[in-house]
């Protein structure tokens, strides 16, 4: 039986790349759901992180994140309306598809467009006051778009902690944003001064830039100039007007009326 | 004809794919740092070969030799996506931290040099023998060199610390060369010597 005609060539080729896309659709499809809750949880996990409720290393259970997860309230924020949090009731109904996309002048974190609706999340103390708040950030770094969280203190002007949690950098360079030792720095940093405005500075340390004593000063990360600038373009987008920062604003007016 | 066992055992220390062919190096030196990451990679890497070479040997006498490169690729590329997928369902965090390196086990040499060289004239049983016996020898060069990295250099074996580090209060001060790719280098390079001396036979002729 001759082997290398044409029309065998062609035929053992279709059968073969039909044979093999059955098989690797039907893995994909069989297995979505539970990569899904697998990475919901590595989600969950990575706010607990950043939020400094459980270490570094921990890898809880399931049922161990889930109980964490109680003190924490998730709610919905609507990015076109200022930030406003979305009513409970009208959760439900939330498109969580619909995106925004960005004007390359507004677009200082150059990811270009980002979700309509997307879930901040409120840590309470046992008597229900505000412990922190965490945000997602996201922002380009040298190859990719880094995801991450950002922790504020009940002030919503501490930073509290800071994480990503998928990147694409270079391992070892910009890799080094996953480094527990450079994450440490951002804890107890001022976000935003006396003004209200982001001014977190990712730089090089000494010379020109801060030092480790200036509240708003980050140690950029060596060998790294794009990376560094990436998480410093995140806070200031993510933190600023089109962000998360009317919804800060509201909430400390409403913690200093509060008070008063 | 080769009795089964050898075909299944030869491959771990007298004709290692990495230590004799020095094959599929890349991914030893990215996925050892820590022996976990090490042993996902290992049964994936052994898991593909085996499935590889099985299906190759299975079509054989159908695949046109004009487009035998190609066939074998195929099928091979549809393995390493099933692994990757699996390993996203059930071991999210194993395959994060191996990230792009399983997707690269379709680039890994030993994968196609044992479709091209073994499976595509030898029966089924002892093609998938001849697989898994080389995922083995890859497997068996990857736990050692990632049970000393991650020994030497995080003082932890599997997650376990086992020699206290000095920063947390302990004696060990962890040699960060381990964490670095290079060290892989030198490790492979040491078992390589260690496996000629035992058995000289390896040793090439100059």
């Amino acid at each position: 039986m001759p082997r290398d005609t044409v029309g065998r060539t062609i035929t053992v080729a279709v059968v073969l790349c039909l044979v093999c896309s059955l098989l690797v659709s039907a893995t994909t499809v069989a297995l979505r759901p539970r990569q899904a809750a697998q990475r919901r949880l590595d989600k969950m996990r990575n706010i607990l992180i950043v939020a400094g409720l459980i270490g570094e290393d921990a890898h809880p259970s399931q049922a161990e994140i889930e109980r964490l997860f109680e003190r924490i309230e998730t709610r919905w924020v609507d990015l076109e309306r200022e930030a406003t949090l979305v009513p409970k009731e009208e959760e439900e109904s939330i498109d969580t598809d619909q995106m925004i996309f960005l004007p390359p002048d507004m677009d200082i974190a150059r990811i270009k467009r980002h979700p309509r609706f997307m879930e901040v999340y409120f840590v309470r103390n046992e008597d229900g006051s505000l412990d922190q708040i965490v945000l997602p950030i996201s922002g380009l770094g040298l190859w990719s778009v880094l995801h991450g969280f950002i922790a504020l203190d009940a002030d919503l002007r501490t930073i509290r902690g800071l994480g990503f949690y998928e990147h694409k950098e270079t391992p070892g360079l910009g890799g080094e944003v996953d480094n527990p030792k450079w994450r440490a720095q951002w804890r107890g940093k001022t976000a935003f001064d006396e003004t209200g405005r982001v001014c977190i500075r990712v730089e090089k340390p000494g010379g020109g830039g801060g030092s480790s004593d200036d509240p708003c000063h980050i140690d950029a990360l060596s060998g790294a100039t794009f990376t560094s600038k990436g998480v410093q373009n995140a806070i200031h987008y993510w933190l600023g007007e089109n962000g998360f920062g009317p919804l800060l604003k509201r909430l400390q007016q409403e913690r200093n009326d509060g008070k008063a | 004809m080769e009795k089964p066992k050898d075909v299944l055992l030869t491959p771990i220390f007298d004709n290692n794919p990495i230590a004799l062919q020095v094959l599929g190096i890349c991914s030893a030196l990215a996925v050892t740092t820590k022996l976990h990451t090490s042993v996902v990679m290992a049964v994936a890497v052994t898991l593909v070969v085996g499935c590889s070479s099985a299906a190759v040997a299975a079509i054989r006498h159908y695949i046109p030799s004009s487009i035998r490169i190609i066939v074998q690729m195929t099928i091979i590329a549809s393995l390493v996506i099933i692994v990757d997928q699996v390993l996203q369902a059930f071991a999210y965090e194993a395959s994060k931290e191996l990230s792009v390196f399983v997707g690269l086990i379709i680039t890994n040499c030993i994968v196609m040099g044992r479709a091209e060289g073994y499976a595509m004239h030898h029966d089924v049983k002892l093609s998938f023998l001849d697989g898994i016996g080389n995922g083995l020898g890859y497997s068996f060069i990857l736990l050692v060199v990632g049970i000393t990295r991650e020994l030497f250099g995080s003082g932890r074996i599997y997650g376990v610390e086992v020699l206290p580090l000095a920063r947390d209060g302990g004696w060990y001060v962890p040699n960060g060369l381990m964490l670095l790719p290079p060290s892989a280098f030198f490790l492979i390079g040491l078992i390589i010597w260690a496996i000629r001396t035992w058995k000289p036979e390896q040793v090439g002729k100059s």
